[in-house]
């Protein structure tokens, strides 16, 4: 009996590679995650790179953490959010639930996915940095910002999951953007927080991004207004409420569809 | 030995409508079933029960005697659905790989890809397929398994006449390699083509389930049709027929007595032209079969 289903592996492979073609023939989608982040590198970062926004800590590599952070959420928000909200309104979702596909391989392929979309995003920024904003750090802050930055960014997967299942396949994109985009400027992710309204300001310490920048900035050696046991403690905390909003989420699509 | 698939006095519910009203059936492997019956009538919530896509109300669904969720059951089992999507990005070859990857020994890619006819498209982009295509890829998809059973949910709908009939050439090659083909349909002439067991479903529940040679002879065995002007189902009283149809001028009634129901209409003196008395087909037992529980 034990043989008639399937090896795991194998399957996993096929699906992470399918789920990452679908992404990658996307241009809508693989252009901008992969370029935006550079762009506004090359818009914002690179005029200022040199100066000193705290001491031995360039503009250059402050703006380098920032827009790693952004461009990572963003793949995985997106990527996640999209695929799954486009696959339920074309169905795809019940032909998949009709074939011997585990879901847990079906949801960790998507996951490997976004992660391997997020490195490669990474692979791009990175350079860019050093060539064109003549970032320098030491070897070992580059691996802390990316491992950093990969880790933190897992909390965003189950935000994306549960817009995936709580917003229709045309709404997605809008949903994500109204949430995503102000977040990304609240948290200080593209200018510094003294220049946003006091309201906002306010707010800020508490979001998310905020939590998660702070993680990039101290890897590049700027100093932060928590320590990053703190950081990581409020974003794993974000982490289980999107996961548990992501299965609530989940759970109602079942018992709507398949009951 | 345990049947491939079963519904157990199974019902199904959705708020409120009473899709099925507590449907029994066995198919047993190897068997090539049609379920048979009009839009609504419960046919493709049957399919869903089978398949684990929906949960019964009360009674029970199994696939080879287990949980239809069960993936040991799945593994075993193909699904061709109704409107359900696919990625627009993928090329042929690839989804056919990726869902071959799903099944512990299916068959050669390029094998499923021929079953289905689409060797000249394998590289193209699923978007880039026409509708008849796409069918024919989501018949590849449900092959390329190699299952046990093959589950066929209105499989030709959409396609034109050309294309339904290679489209049930695909599947009977399919049956004849020994597998259990359970499809659903309201094309009579492919469940007639196909298979040796029809189930008629109507308002949720199996109102006949034979052969369809048995369908045919269960019900009146001549056919008359006519054309007359003007004629009204009060022109039709009191003739021994066990159903009649008037559509624009086209009259069609079943009998067993077909020489009686024509004498009568020339004593009635209606104006009959056109005339023709054939042996009734399956549709006809179809629509006999299904107007007697709507007058009963």
């Amino acid at each position: 009996m034990a043989a008639r289903r399937a090896p795991v592996g194998p399957m996993l492979a096929r699906q992470t590679w399918a789920e990452f073609l679908k992404l990658w023939r996307v241009p809508a989608f693989s252009i901008t995650s992969l370029v935006l982040p550079v762009m506004f590198y090359a818009f914002i970062g690179i005029g200022q790179a040199s100066e000193e926004v705290s001491p031995h800590v360039t503009f250059g590599a402050y703006f380098l953490a920032s827009m790693a952070v952004y461009g990572v959420a963003n793949v995985m928000i997106f990527s996640f959010g999209i695929s799954v909200a486009t696959e339920r309104g074309m169905k795809m979702d019940v032909l998949m639930r009709a074939t011997p596909l585990p879901p847990y391989v079906y949801l960790l392929s998507k996951c490997i996915t976004a992660i391997v979309f997020a490195a490669l995003t990474l692979a791009v920024l990175f350079p860019f940095a050093y060539l064109a904003g003549g970032v320098r750090l030491d070897p070992s802050a580059w691996v802390t910002l990316a491992t950093r930055v990969l880790l933190g960014s897992l909390p965003f997967i189950a935000l994306g999951f549960a817009i995936g299942y709580l917003s229709g396949p045309n709404s997605a994109v809008a949903v994500i953007n109204l949430i995503y985009l102000p977040t990304a400027f609240a948290s200080g992710l593209f200018f510094p927080k003294q220049l946003l309204p006091d309201f906002i300001q306010r707010i800020s310490p508490y979001l998310p991004l905020h939590f998660f920048g702070q993680l990039g900035w101290d890897a590049i050696g700027a100093p932060t207004s928590e320590s990053v046991s703190t950081d990581w403690f409020y974003l794993a905390g974000y982490g289980v409420a999107f996961f548990v909003v992501a299965l609530w989420a989940y759970r109602r699509e079942e018992s709507r569809k398949f009951s | 030995m345990t049947p491939a698939a079963q519904l157990i006095d199974a019902t199904k519910r959705y708020g409120n409508v009473e899709a099925l009203k507590g449907v029994s059936l066995n198919i047993e492997l190897g068997e090539v079933v049609a379920m048979l019956g009009p839009n609504g009538a419960g046919k493709t919530t049957s399919i869903s029960l089978l398949l684990g896509l929906r949960k019964p109300t009360s009674g029970k669904a199994l696939l080879f005697g287990l949980d239809p969720d069960n993936l040991d059951a799945r593994s075993r089992v193909g699904v061709m659905l109704q409107e359900s999507g696919i990625p627009a990005v993928l090329k042929v070859r690839e989804i056919v790989d990726l869902f071959r990857s799903y099944y512990a020994k299916p068959m050669a890619r390029d094998r499923a890809i021929a079953m289905a006819g689409l060797e000249e498209k394998a590289e193209a982009l699923v978007k880039e397929l026409s509708g008849g295509q796409r069918q024919r890829l989501y018949f590849a998809l449900a092959v390329c398994g190699d299952p046990e059973v093959l589950f066929l949910d209105e499989p030709t709908v959409g396609m034109d006449v050309e294309g339904r009939r290679s489209f049930i050439e695909r599947i009977a090659e399919f049956a004849r390699m020994g597998r259990t083909v359970v499809l659903t349909t309201h094309y009579l002439e492919e469940a007639d083509q196909l298979a040796r067991r029809v189930i008629v479903i109507d308002r949720g529940l199996v109102i006949a389930d034979a052969s369809p040679k048995e369908i045919k002879s269960r019900v009146a065995g001549k056919r008359v049709r006519f054309t007359a002007a003007g004629l009204t189902d009060a022109d039709l009283e009191g003739l021994p027929v066990t159903t009649s149809t008037i559509s624009d001028h086209t009259v069609q009634l079943l009998t067993n007595q077909p020489e009686a129901v024509l004498s009568e209409l020339f004593r009635r003196g209606i104006q009959v032209s056109d005339l023709e008395v054939s042996g009734a087909d399956l549709e006809d037992a179809f629509i006999s079969l299904t107007s007697h529980r709507a007058t009963s």
